[in-house]
Parts: C-alpha cells; sequence; structure tokens
C-alpha cells in the first residue's frame, strides 16, 4: 500500500529536529532509517501529520572507544557497526548478532537509534543493550536525559521515550578484554527476526566464572536477563549439571508467545538449546580459547 | 493539502528537478515519474527485494525511502546497469548462467549483488546464499542464481 498524507521535515540539525517534534506535539514521527517506519506508514499502522527526518543531522553517527567504554550515535547504520573494528575488538558479542540482523541493502538504511526506539521484542540491538549494560543517551528540548537499557524497554514496540525525544547516543561499557562471549540465534532465513536467541558474556578467573551475563530475544514482551540464571553461574565451576540447572531456571524465567512462526513451548525449548550452548561457548572462550 | 518539495536527483547519470508530494515513495517516483519500470515494486514493506536500487553507492529498499529523501542523491536503477548490446559483468553472468526465469525478481537481485560484490568476499556458498537472502525469487531458481555470483567473483578484474 502507500502511505498516508504527511508533512516533511529535513532537519538539518538537532535543535531543528527537537523543535520540529515538539511542535507535532505528539503528531510527529522522528524518520532514522526507515526500516521499521515506513513499512508502518505503508501498511497505514501510524498516521503521523510530519515526519521529522534526522538522516541529514550531522554529528549522530560514529563509534568510538573511550577508556572504559564505547560510544555509538544514534543515527550508525546497522552496516556500519556490522564492519567496525572497534566493535569487532571491544564488543565482539555485538559484531556477531549484528550478522544476524536483517539484510545488506536493510543494514545499510536501520540506524541503532531506530532499532532501539522501535523496541521489536525480537530485534537484536535493543537486547545487545540490555545485555552489555548499556545506557541511552536522549535529549529532549527540557534537555539531556541518560537511561539505563534496563530501564528503557517498557513493552512490545513500546519504550519509555517521550513523544517530544530523540535518542541521540548509546555507550556501551567495554567488558574486559579476556571476557568471554557467545551469541545464538535461529530464525526461519538468514536476516529473519530471530524465534529465540542469546547472547553471553562470561568473566572468569582460576577457572571460576566472576560474572556472567545472559540475555535473550523473541521470547516475551521485551528483550530479558536471566538474572536468576547468571547467580547460579556466579562464584561457580562449568559443570554439565550447573548448565543444566542454568537452563531449567532460564525456561522457567520465560513467557514466549506463540504466534504464526513457532509456539511458546517450542520457544522455550529453543532458548534453552541455545543459551546452553551460548554458556558453553562463552565459557570457553573466558578460559583462554580466543578463537 | 500538504505542499509539494522541490527536489533535485541524478537517475543513472543525469540530474533531474522535479516537485514531489512528500509521501511519494522513490520507487514510484522512479516508475511514473521516469518510466523506469525495471524497479520492480513486490511488497512494499521491504521482504521481497524486487524494489532493490543503488542509492550513493548504497543497496536501498526503494519502496521504503521516500522521494524527498532522495534530494541531492546519485541513484541508479537496473536501467543504468548496461545496454542490450553491451551487458555489464553482473547481468552477463546472469545470462551465462541462466539464472533469470520470469525475471521479476532480476533487477533487484542483479542491483543487490552490484552491492554484495563491493562489500564482502562472497568466498563460500554459504556467504553468497545469505547475501542473497533478503530477495526472493518466487520462480525458485536460487541455484542459477549462486551460480553467476559464484562465476563473478572467481572471475578477478570482473567487478563493475
Ligand atoms: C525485511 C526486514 C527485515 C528486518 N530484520 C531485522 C532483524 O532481523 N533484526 C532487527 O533487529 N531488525 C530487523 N529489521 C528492522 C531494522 O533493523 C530497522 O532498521 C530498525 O528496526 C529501525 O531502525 P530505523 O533506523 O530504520 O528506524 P525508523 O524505521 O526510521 O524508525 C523506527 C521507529 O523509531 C523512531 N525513531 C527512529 N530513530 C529515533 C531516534 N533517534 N530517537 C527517537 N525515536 C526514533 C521512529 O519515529 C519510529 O517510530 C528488519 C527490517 C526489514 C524491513
Ligand atoms: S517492494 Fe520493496 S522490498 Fe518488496
Ligand atoms: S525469476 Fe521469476 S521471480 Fe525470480
Amino acid at each position: 500500500m502507500k502511505p498516508p498524507a504527511f508533512d516533511y521535515i529535513a532537519a538539518d540539525n538537532l535543535e531543528g529536529a527537537l523543535s520540529a517534534l515538539s511542535a507535532a506535539g505528539g503528531d510527529g514521527k522522528v524518520l532514522a532509517g526507515g526500516q521499521s517506519l515506513m513499512p508502518m506508514l505503508n501498511f497505514r499502522l501510524a498516521r503521523p501529520s510530519v515526519l521529522i527526518d534526522i538522516n541529514r543531522v550531522p554529528g549522530l553517527a560514529y563509534v568510538e572507544a573511550t577508556g572504559s567504554t564505547v560510544k555509538v550515535g544514534a543515527l550508525t547504520r546497522h552496516h556500519a557497526l556490522e564492519m567496525s573494528p572497534v566493535i569487532k575488538t571491544h564488543l565482539p558479542v555485538v559484531a556477531a548478532a549484528m550478522q544476524h540482523v536483517a539484510h545488506l541493502a536493510i543494514r545499510n538504511r536501520g540506524t541503532i537509534g531506530g532499532s532501539l526506539s522501535h523496541a521489536d521484542p525480537a530485534a537484536e540491538l535493543p537486547m545487545l543493550t540490555l545485555l552489555l549494560d548499556a545506557r541511552i543517551g536522549i535529549h529532549s528540548p527540557r534537555g539531556r536525559r541518560i537511561t539505563d537499557a534496563g530501564d528503557f524497554f517498557v513493552t512490545s514496540l513500546v519504550t519509555s521515550l517521550e513523544e517530544d525525544e530523540i535518542v541521540t547516543d548509546i555507550e556501551f561499557p567495554k567488558p574486559a578484554r579476556e571476557s568471554g562471549w557467545a551469541f545464538e540465534e535461529v530464525a526461519r532465513r538468514a536476516g529473519d527476526f530471530a524465534l529465540a536467541a542469546v547472547g553471553v558474556t562470561i568473566d572468569a578467573r582460576d577457572r571460576k566464572c566472576e560474572q556472567a551475563r545472559i540475555g535473550l530475544m523473541g521470547v516475551g514482551e521485551t528483550p530479558v536477563r536471566a538474572h536468576e540464571a547468571e547467580a547460579l553461574l556466579r562464584g561457580q565451576r562449568l559443570s554439565d549439571t550447573l548448565l543444566d540447572e542454568a537452563v531449567a531456571s532460564i525456561r522457567s524465567a520465560i513467557e514466549p508467545n506463540t504466534d504464526l512462526h513457532a509456539s511458546s513451548d517450542y520457544r522455550r525449548h529453543l532458548a534453552g538449546v541455545l543459551a546452553k550452548k551460548a554458556i558453553r561457548d562463552a565459557w570457553r572462550r573466558a578460559d583462554g580459547d580466543r578463537q | 493539502m500538504i505542499a509539494h518539495k522541490t527536489i533535485r536527483m541524478t537517475v543513472n547519470g543525469t540530474t533531474y528537478e522535479r516537485s514531489v508530494e512528500p509521501r511519494l515513495l522513490l520507487s514510484d517516483f522512479l516508475r511514473h515519474e521516469f518510466g523506469l519500470t525495471g524497479t520492480h515494486v513486490g511488497c512494499e514493506h521491504g521482504i521481497c527485494g524486487a524494489c532493490t536500487i543503488v542509492v550513493n553507492g548504497d543497496s536501498v529498499r526503494s519502496c521504503l525511502m521516500l522521494a524527498v529523501q532522495a534530494d541531492g542523491a546519485a541513484v541508479e536503477t537496473v536501467e543504468g546497469l548496461g545496454t542490450l548490446q553491451k551487458l555489464n559483468p553482473v547481468q552477463a553472468a546472469f545470462q551465462d548462467q541462466h539464472a533469470l526465469q520470469c525475471g521479476f525478481c532480476t533487477p533487484g537481485m542483479l542491483m543487490t549483488i552490484t552491492d554484495l560484490i563491493k562489500k564482502y568476499p562472497l568466498a563460500s556458498d554459504a556467504e553468497i546464499r545469505e547475501g542473497l537472502s533478503g530477495n526472493l525469487c518466487r520462480c525458485t531458481g536460487y541455484e542459477h542464481i549462486v551460480k553467476a555470483v559464484r562465476a563473478l567473483v572467481r572471475q578477478p578484474g570482473s567487478a563493475p
């Protein structure tokens, strides 16, 4: 179908975008990569009176390593993240996950800020921000605020963003260099949204887990952290019994949906299988196997 | 009434100025304004890949971009690749390997591959298949399309 009629403003700086958005009084939509918004407009699931295009706003697309973090501008395209040497070095779990995001033509346009704001529960970037305890920088006419990824995702396609706010930057704490990681996903076809996926990072010392992070997507209304399973692993050595306990804890903590593509039971089963593999691989890498 | 916007765009090497409604999709602009009907429209939500074109050097879905957004851009469509007398290397590989049947998906495939071979080594069939996974061929002639890409990347100096 074709989109409904709307007005269009190409903002050339952040102030311009913010004032156009607040002037629209809740009836405006930010247009970033358009890879989620344009389908919604074409289906007429969204009917904003004005689109505020931020693609020409300078200074919003970058990937930068600081001492303890990696900062990413909201307008950074998925393909740039996928290729970034900074991401490969410091956030290898993100580099691995980006291979699963859509297809090249969509990665060429889609942005991290758009992906977080759209908040699809089966999308990679929202889960990665939650997994890595990223902080999301937001601007509005009232100034700047920073929120934890954990407070940002409210439910499927809903975030804590106010209608006059724009996501401008995302800050990922750098995991320790020797931290192990893994990302496992199952989708119907390469590039489709995940049926379920799991990201894991593990810091180990003397073969014991010091800290584990386990994030899941596609298994509920938002991406989730498996806090209980993380606590089970902390301070322990890896064993088959421990792995089985962690998997059982993950399976009982999630409440996946049934849809056209998979049943709730299948997704719960799949999440456990993927988590088992990801925890094992992350642990192996944390133990010094850098492959 | 929403005011039209004036845009300038280079399409296959020629620069045009036009006045457009903001909601006009880039796919429809190319097809209706210039008669460039090689850009096919299958789904209008990014799934099928038939409408893939190249904007400022990157492959994009023209059904997910507004014509106004391409103000100042250099746009390449399938019509710009080669001529009947002189096919470009991607088109020639498709011909050699019989990589099309009805031809509906072909323009999107050609434009996708134009970008893929610039950005990825495509060293294995798995990588080629993954690269093509965003383009649907309902004649399901995928095997020959994979063969065409394989022939293209194994032929040094063939990149257009
Ligand atoms: C065929 C297809 C397959 C896909 N597969 C995947 C996949 O496997 N995994 C995946 O994660 N994604 C997938 N996507 C979605 C893609 O990643 C989108 O790029 C992403 O969801 C939205 O980013 P965008 O920049 O395109 O945002 P837009 O579409 O421009 O915007 C999306 C929403 O966010 C708002 N918004 C955008 N930027 C900001 C900002 N900076 N501040 C505040 N609000 C903002 C918009 O107003 C809109 O409501 C797919 C898309 C398609 C079409
Ligand atoms: S028409 Fe654009 S992807 Fe199908
Ligand atoms: S050749 Fe017919 S759809 Fe691909």
